[in-house]
């Protein structure tokens, strides 16, 4: 298979019409040094031999049917409907590039608009970009933002209760500007309040806070914005979108900046990616956002129209003096979660919300009947939660995998000292008889 | 005004108004669409839960809306897109080439798409093969010692491959070094990403040639050079000749060369940039290896290292340990993450699929394919537009509409292709060429479609002479024509509202 519909005549006639006898005249630029050297790869499969070698290895896969995981973590397993795939898989959408030419993109300019309605409406905030590559690198934007927001503010304080890969994420991405990260303690799975007081100054360029945090827990979220407020640093909140028909929301609580992972909003696991970054932000940091941005105008003749706007923030136009190198937005993924939101809709967004806090919360106190089962959350949570258990999490981990039951994800893999933790995660997609055998698997462990 | 010109007039707004809707405008309280299924645990009320404070007062504002218009609404939107599968795309410097259906249908296997990324390894030992050998590949095809798959776009890739120079140069010096050195045809995300990696960007001018002047990067490269970013061919789609000089002078003073895989494309099966001398390269898997382009993403942009750079790459990486897959996180001196989890992994799938199915044979003629196709378009269009640089190029050319039929502007040739049914190339870009047209055919495309595009060319040149105006009000068989990019800068309007 080579997808080359040209033939070796074609060629012929093609390279006499450019005047060289042969393919050979038209490389001999290309030192014959690098000539000589050759890639070597496998012979090409047919079709048939591509989807069974693929299925096969796909098949080594546990593709979660049959297993029943409670793994979250920041990839969220949520019930995706089937107008999503089914839409978004048209290949007018798909196969179209950046629509850097509005006459022929409305489509994807017009998705991209109602998704950045839609997710200034869950953010409660009024600008919303056209999506980033994935969380961790919208956090690191958001950092980005807030400093180009200044100029002369290097300080960070963020909240030691962010996604650990998100973290680590901020800190290597940046690790070229001279900016500092101070981290936020916390107590009992919630930050230390006092300790942002104390910390903060007039060179703070942002406190970074996620909520519901890494640990599951809800955040004093409006205190923390009173605080950044004090000295007028940007309230950085990495929220999980598909709370937000439930949970407060960043405008609501005095954020400026809202960013996160919006994979749960209709995107599969697909084992961590492609992902869905978001990026909302307050009125008056609309010219610091990075990335695409579509705007509603008028066309010569008065006609609603869609166009790629605000496009001196970007580098095809200011290169270094760019507020941002990002280039691409994850218009698929943004496509698909318009649709989803708009099939769910306004009564659906509250729904999930609430069955996600419920079905969690019924796990949770199943749990905590366990003798040997601690819960570690002294907050109210949304759909995850901390498990002490009575032997490593690893061992547990193992051991329930094995019985088709992945309880959640063992915490020692990025916390030392959380050695027996399990951070369990319970979406809407679970009923109450798979909690029930959770529960009862890790009973028959203890 | 005669009113009864009026009347018609108004319907025409008012379809059109009925055409461009938005979802929020189909809105009816009460309508439903999807419908969860009924909360099954004993637990009921919310707020028994999770006290009043930590609730949303105010309730978003979501569309509802039923089913069968949400189909109808996205359907249509997908209507009054150009795509490849729909239009000739010869987009110079995006490799808009056919993206096989295949790799859509092995990406919905459900051992990749329903897996999650801290499953545990021995439940992801399929997925961790394809990225082993997905890697394997990409090190054959770009000459590279190893490759991260982590980078989620071409320009994720460049500030990684530059964090890794800093990493490197701050470990054998003490000294991240200055400044980077790039074309002044270069990408718009080159000299942004060396800004965020902490650099100051010096730029260096394209000599008459169309290659970067090597008399200039002799006086440039120092001892605070970290490295100089390019493309091979280069961004007016010419081969570097001097290239192994160029990596000389880079390379005597110590700087890493940095290649920026945006026009890998033509070099399959003809030279790598591993053998050049590139310390740093990345690809644009959305370009070369045909993962579709989604209407501006999702992408994915690995980056490959020489040997001497290979303990800075970001964690995890993947290795194979016996008969095993595994992901390996504690690599003492990597760089850190540079995003969540392990990369773009759908499209990480769907670029070995391209590269199983085409092999070692088929992925030699892709190069083939798209020069010879370049360099037939370039032969014709030369005739009739201006050509800056008249030499035989690589996969792609940039003609200019300067000088040409009555004042005829890039601008005005790509409306007008809009009513012909080809999707414009690149115009406007690189910035050096005034009135730049940039055109990259690829080698999916057949000499009749190519031909077809010449025709369409020449046409418009004629129109220049014979009937301007037409062009400038061009299009005029699209939903909308020449919408206002300034007004729309100027009152920002990013979200609807309700009137």
């Amino acid at each position: 298979m080579d997808y080359i519909p040209n033939t070796e005549q074609d060629y012929k006639e093609m390279l006499a019409e450019i005047g060289v006898a042969s393919f050979e005249d038209l490389i001999k630029e290309v030192p014959e040094s690098l000539r000589q050297k050759k890639m070597s790869l496998p012979e090409g499969l047919s079709e048939p031999e591509v989807l069974k070698y693929f299925s096969e290895l796909a098949d080594k896969n546990h593709d979660g049917k049959g297993v029943l995981s409670f793994l979250g973590a920041g990839a969220y397993d949520h019930y995706i409907p089937t107008i999503v795939n089914h839409l978004a898989g048209r290949s007018e959408f798909y196969t179209a590039y950046t629509p850097y030419q509005p006459e022929a993109s409305q489509g994807t300019l017009q998705a991209i608009f109602e998704f950045q309605t839609l997710m200034s409406e869950l953010t409660a905030l009024p600008v919303s970009n056209a999506s980033l590559y994935e969380g961790a690198t919208a956090v690191a934007e958001a950092a980005m933002a807030a400093f180009n927001s200044f100029r002369n503010r290097y300080d960070f304080l963020v909240a030691s209760t962010l996604h650990p890969e998100y973290l680590e994420t901020l800190k290597t991405y940046l690790a070229g500007l001279p900016l500092n990260f101070k981290l936020i303690p916390h107590k009992d799975g919630v930050l230390d309040l006092d300790f942002i007081k104390n910390n903060i100054t007039e060179s703070t360029a942002a406190v970074i806070v996620q909520n519901p945090n890494f640990l599951g827990s809800i955040e004093e979220m409006e205190e923390i914005g009173d605080i950044a407020a004090s000295t007028n640093a940007v309230f950085v909140s990495v929220v999980n979108p598909i709370s937000l028909g439930v949970l407060k929301a960043p405008g609501e609580y005095g954020s400026q900046i809202a960013v996160g992972e919006a994979q749960g909003l209709g995107n599969p696991l697909g084992y961590g990616g492609p992902n869905l970054g978001f990026f909302a932000a307050a009125e008056h940091l609309m010219r610091k956002v990075p990335g695409r941005i579509v705007g509603e105008t008028q066309d010569k003749e008065g006609r609603r129209a869609f166009v790629l706007t605000l496009q001196a923030r970007e580098q095809h136009i200011r290169r270094e003096k760019a507020v941002s190198n990002i280039c691409t937005n994850q218009s698929l993924l943004a496509l698909r979660s318009a649709i989803y939101l708009a099939a769910i809709g306004k009564e659906g967004i509250q729904e999930v919300g609430r069955q996600n806090i419920l079905k969690s919360g019924y796990a949770k106190e199943e749990i905590a009947k366990l003798s040997d089962y601690k819960i570690k959350n002294g907050a109210p949570f949304f759909n995850e939660f901390v498990v002490e258990c009575p032997k490593k999490g690893e061992d547990v981990f193992e051991t329930l995998a094995a019985k088709e039951v992945v309880p959640g994800l063992p915490l020692s893999r990025f916390f030392k000292e959380r050695e027996n933790d399990l951070l369990v995660c319970v979406t809407e997609t679970k009923t109450k008889d798979e909690i029930d055998t959770l529960v009862k698997s890790l009973g028959d462990l203890a | 005004m005669d009113a009864g010109l009026l009347e018609p007039q108004t319907e025409a707004v008012k379809k059109e108004k009925m055409d461009s809707q938005v979802i929020f405008e189909l809105s009816k309280p009460g309508k439903r669409s999807f419908v969860f299924p009924k909360c099954d645990v004993p637990l009921t009320d919310v707020k028994q839960i999770i006290p009043e404070k930590y609730l949303r007062q105010t309730k978003p504002e979501l569309p509802e809306v039923g089913e069968l218009e949400i189909v109808r609404h996205y359907t249509n939107l997908s209507r009054k897109n150009f795509s490849i599968d729909t239009h000739f795309y010869p987009l110079g410097s995006c490799t808009m080439k056919y993206n096989p259906k295949i790799h859509e249908e092995v990406v919905k296997f459900p051992g990749f798409s329903h897996l999650h990324p801290y499953a545990p390894e021995a439940w992801s030992q399929g997925v961790l093969q394809v990225l082993y050998d997905l890697e394997q590949s990409l090190c054959e095809i770009s000459g590279m010692d190893r490759v991260s798959l982590q980078p989620a776009a071409g320009a994720h890739g460049e500030l990684l491959g530059l964090l890794l120079a800093r990493a490197y140069h701050t470990e054998i010096s003490g000294n991240p070094r200055k400044k980077v050195i790039l074309p002044d045809s270069a990408h718009g995300t080159n000299p942004s990403s060396a800004h965020i990696a902490g650099y100051e960007v010096v730029t260096i001018k394209t000599d008459a040639n169309g290659e970067v002047d090597i008399k200039q990067l002799k006086e440039l490269a120092d001892e605070e050079t970290a490295a100089l970013m390019i493309t091979n061919p280069n961004t007016l789609g010419l081969f570097e000749r001097q290239i192994l000089e160029i990596q000389k002078i880079m390379h005597d003073v110590g700087a890493l060369l940095y290649y920026d895989g945006a026009n890998l494309n033509p070099l399959l099966g003809v030279a790598r940039p591993g053998d050049m001398g590139f310390d740093i390269v990345h690809i644009n898997v959305h370009k070369t290896f045909t993962t579709p382009h989604g209407g501006g993403g999702p992408g994915a942009g690995p980056v490959g290292v020489k040997e001497r750079l290979i303990k800075y790459l970001p964690t995890p990486t993947v290795e194979k340990v016996g008969d095993k897959y595994t992901l390996k996180h504690d690599n003492p001196d990597s760089i850190g993450k540079i995003r969540s989890f392990v990369g773009s992994v759908g499209i990480l799938i769907r670029a070995y699929t391209y590269i199983r199915s085409l092999g070692q044979e088929g992925l030699e003629k892709v190069g083939k394919g798209a020069i010879i196709n370049a360099n037939y378009l370039l032969a014709k269009l030369k005739k009739v537009y201006t050509l800056p640089h008249d030499r035989i190029c690589m996969h792609e050319f940039v003609i200019s509409s300067k000088g040409v039929g009555k004042d005829l502007h890039a601008l005005d040739v790509a409306k007008r292709l809009i009513d012909m049914n080809i999707h414009p190339p690149t115009i406007y870009f690189p910035l050096i060429v005034p009135e730049a047209i940039m055109v990259e055919p690829t080698e999916t495309e057949s000499k009749q479609t190519l031909d077809d595009f010449v025709e369409a060319m020449t046409q418009i040149v004629k129109e220049s002479n014979e009937n301007p105006e037409l062009l400038h009000q061009s299009p005029q068989t699209m939903p909308i024509t020449r919408p206002d990019e300034t007004a729309a800068a100027r009152q920002p309007k990013l979200r609807w509202r309700p009137e």
